[in-house]
């Protein structure tokens, strides 16, 4: 670590010694609420989940959050801060205060059950919705799908698996806000990353149940997901993609 | 945990207000897709008052000449300027949006979106002094 | 599926009207200079057959295409949703048909 930060001021204007943050936290739930503000001891190399998580032992034990791997694997902790969708356990401080303020909020386009806690239900039934289910092609008894690494398609289909659902895109996308019913950019990714998984039987019912109101068409390409993935993924050009095959399939070229 | 740190003062509730929707700061295809978005409401807005002005050759072409008259203000020329660079960028706009969609490869998003900007402000341009 | 119907309609038309677009801001530039007169425009496109056609099809392609367009922004900004969004645009959609038309008459017939 740099002398200046061990030593002083850092760049987001508090101490690291022995400043102090000041820490607003939306408290409230699906009826309404407010910000409460708490002033947490600045830490070297803390993170907004340390904050949190500090806020919940020492000053507010009735503080609601969720978290379990704290190292950026299991997609729980994901928050607003500062307006901006992260994953809390993976935010230092340092790189997102400002003059000394931090501003934490449950995630955008789902609704609060308990401050920083949101009801993740529509967020997944949406994965539902979307086909982004396995639809199996063979069975226990059949031999092992032989996978081709470099096959066009299963790169197609790697290129989203990394996806952890922590909602981060769904919270970022302005279309989801706008248009409750779309889909959003997690749930079309992982239909799109099953349509080219050559063991997903699948095909047309994805492209079916994409096709509908609130699917791939109602995306913009306004990039909010791909632009905040922490796992740098490109749900944009996977729901591109599914608008491809279908575009294919309304022309009857047949799978996209 | 720093000893003795006197933080966590609860000072109540600093905003009464609900949740605040929270804004996603701007990235640069953001910035395109909002563009696309205003240019497109205003092209649809703009449209009935052309269509109007050419039917009135139909039934008063004095009128019509006395329109055509009115763009030779230079507020007008303005906007008809600003009118070509919303058709432009919308043009552009739309081509980077279906090349993005229907064509297989991985494309360099935000030069292109930069390069309709361009695009747009050159051809209204090239009409702006023209008009003037 | 008229999410899918509506896209391909949206795309459909934007490629029709690519390369009118593009002739639409060529004739400009070339028309504005020197000033714009009823004379010079209808001049150039009455008893046209051709021109009728450009603005004619440029006229349908636009009245489904900013349609569509519009139906999207009033559902996502303004919360429209069924009989009425779809009504408002219908509206629109046959608002810009018949001023479009009317339009492309005055100046194409002799």
């Amino acid at each position: 670590m740099p002398d200046e930060q061990r030593s002083g001021a850092t760049r987001d204007g508090t101490d690291n010694a022995n400043g102090t943050l000041a820490v607003y936290v939306w408290r409230g739930d699906g009826t309404g609420g407010g910000e409460q503000r708490f002033d947490v001891p600045r830490q070297d190399s803390q993170t907004v989940l340390d904050v949190v998580t500090w806020i919940q032992q020492q000053a507010d034990a009735s503080l609601t959050y969720r978290f379990a791997c704290r190292v950026g694997m299991c997609g729980s902790c994901a928050m607003m801060v500062n307006d901006e969708p992260r994953w809390t356990c993976r935010t230092h401080v340092e790189r997102v205060a400002r003059n000394g303020e931090l501003h934490i909020a449950p995630l955008r386009n789902l609704p609060v059950i308990k401050d920083l806690v949101t009801d993740m239900d529509p967020f997944f039934d949406k994965w539902v919705k979307a086909e982004a289910i396995h639809h199996p092609s063979a069975g226990r008894d059949d031999e092992f799908a032989a996978v081709t690494p470099d096959d066009p398609e299963r790169i197609e289909a790697s290129a989203g698996i990394e996806c952890i659902n922590c909602a981060i895109c769904y919270a970022a996308c302005d279309t989801v806000a706008g248009n409750p019913d779309y889909l959003g950019p997690a749930a079309l990714q992982r239909a799109w990353t099953l349509y080219n998984d050559s063991r997903d039987d699948g095909g047309d019912a994805i492209l079916d149940a994409v096709s509908r109101s609130g699917g791939c068409h109602s995306c913009h390409s306004m990039g909010s997901c791909s632009h905040y993935c922490p796992n740098d993924l490109d749900p944009m050009g996977a729901i591109a993609g599914l608008k491809r095959a279908t575009a294919k399939r309304f022309f009857g070229g047949g799978r996209g | 945990m720093n000893g003795g740190m006197n933080g966590g003062t609860n000072r109540g509730m600093s905003r009464q207000s609900g949740r605040a929707p929270a804004r996603i700061r701007g990235h640069a295809l953001w910035y395109a897709h909002i563009l696309h978005r205003l240019s497109g409401v205003g092209l649809a807005l703009f449209l009935p008052l052309h269509f109007w002005v050419l039917s009135l050759a139909l039934t008063d072409v004095a009128a019509l000449d006395g329109f055509l008259a009115f763009t030779e203000l230079p507020m007008v020329k303005l906007a008809e300027f600003g009118l070509v660079f919303l058709l432009a960028v919308h043009l552009f706009g739309g081509l980077r949006l279906m090349a993005l969609e229907w064509l297989p490869w991985p494309a360099p998003h935000k030069t292109l979106a930069a390069g309709t900007l361009a695009v747009s402000a050159f051809l209204s341009g090239i009409f702006f002094l023209q008009a003037i | 599926m008229l999410e899918l119907r509506l896209y391909m309609a949206q795309r459909i038309t934007a490629l029709i009207m690519a390369p009118l677009v593009i002739g639409h801001i060529a004739v400009m530039i070339y028309a504005v200079q020197g000033g714009l007169s009823a004379g010079e425009i209808l001049g150039r496109t009455q008893g046209s057959l051709s021109w009728a056609l450009f603005y004619g099809s440029f006229v349908v392609a636009v009245s489904i295409h900013g349609a569509i367009g519009v139906r999207t922004v009033l559902s996502e900004w303004a919360g429209l949703r069924g009989g009425v969004l779809n009504g408002v645009c219908l509206a629109l959609c046959a608002l810009l048909l018949v001023m479009g038309g009317r339009a492309v008459l005055a100046v194409t017939m002799i």
